[in-house]
């Protein structure tokens, strides 16, 4: 089988605040997914016609 | 020229009406429900509020979207079976296709749900919209949850002996047994995929009735510049939309 693009031969990173343990995967996906909502919010969209209905 | 004048009042009538004695019908009846709650119109509109140009308005489809590449890498994965997922390069490439669908599914669901939360989507009569958003929301987890314990793999088993715990737990152990691979397969491929699927169309039909809800501000703007435009300035009584602009 072809080898993967990340190695995940290995055990996975963690993030700790206390109690709260979050993988850095899960980690970065929130983090996407966050900076793409704020994006969202705020980036220009474009449209050919604008109309009131 | 009288007959083409009478041609022309028979196709004044609108296409679904019954025919003359037939009005009480089920079939009728249903019909014309169908018709003044779902005006061709409305089910396919041409045209949307303006303030809807918006890039958060858009991760509703996107989500839909994803769902639509699900369903169709799911189909030939089942078409196919495990022996093809597992082993050849193609059935990798689909199997690969059907999980990353998912993520991206979540992905955008959850931006979406956050977009209406923070908008209050479940104004102006929309509160059937945001319950069956969230019947979805919980369904589709259940579906990736019996996905990840149908893969045939060391990953599935594991992820299912870490579950039953949990499950026992709380006392669906019994009944949903996630050490039972055919039960979870055909909750898979069969009743989870046939509930969301089904919630879908429902909320999808309810944007389409109830309208696109309105960001907060427009109603600010509406209080500032004096106009009074009720609970909701986007749906009439009737049903209809309106743009306060």
């Amino acid at each position: 089988m072809d080898a993967s693009i990340v190695n995940l031969g290995h055990p996975g990173h963690y993030l700790h605040w206390g109690f709260i343990q979050l993988s850095l995967a899960n980690g970065i996906v929130i983090l996407s997914m966050v900076v793409v909502f704020v994006a969202a919010l705020f980036l220009p969209f474009r449209s050919g016609k604008r109309s009131g209905r | 020229m009288t007959d083409l004048v009478g041609s022309e009042t028979e196709t004044t009538a609108p296409p679904s009406a019954p025919e003359p004695g037939d009005e009480a019908m089920w079939t009728a009846r249903v019909r014309g429900a169908a018709m003044r709650t779902f005006p061709p119109g409305k089910l396919l509109p041409d045209r949307q509020p303006s303030y809807v140009a918006s890039w958060i308005y858009v991760f509703g489809v996107l989500t839909v979207a994803a769902l639509f590449m699900i369903i169709a890498s799911g189909v030939l994965l089942v078409w196919k079976g495990p022996s093809w997922w597992h082993v050849s390069k193609v059935g990798l490439f689909i199997n690969s296709i059907h999980l990353w669908s998912v993520e991206l599914f979540f992905f955008f669901m959850v931006i979406h749900l956050w977009g209406k939360f923070f908008m209050a989507a479940w104004r102006g009569r929309r509160r059937a919209t945001w319950v069956t958003g969230v019947i979805c929301f919980v369904m589709s987890v259940g579906a990736a949850f019996t996905g990840y314990i149908s893969q045939q793999n060391f990953d599935a088993q594991w992820i299912a002996t870490q579950a039953k715990d949990g499950l026992n737990s709380v006392g669906i152990g019994a009944f949903f047994n996630v050490l039972n691979f055919g039960q979870m397969l055909l909750w898979h491929v069969l009743l989870l995929p046939a509930v969301v699927i089904a919630f879908v169309a429902f909320h999808v039909l309810l944007v389409r009735r109830r309208g696109v809800v309105h960001p907060l501000a427009e109603r600010r703007r509406s209080a500032m510049h004096g106009i009074s435009t009720g609970p909701d300035p986007t749906v009439a009584r009737d049903g209809t939309l309106e743009d306060v602009r």
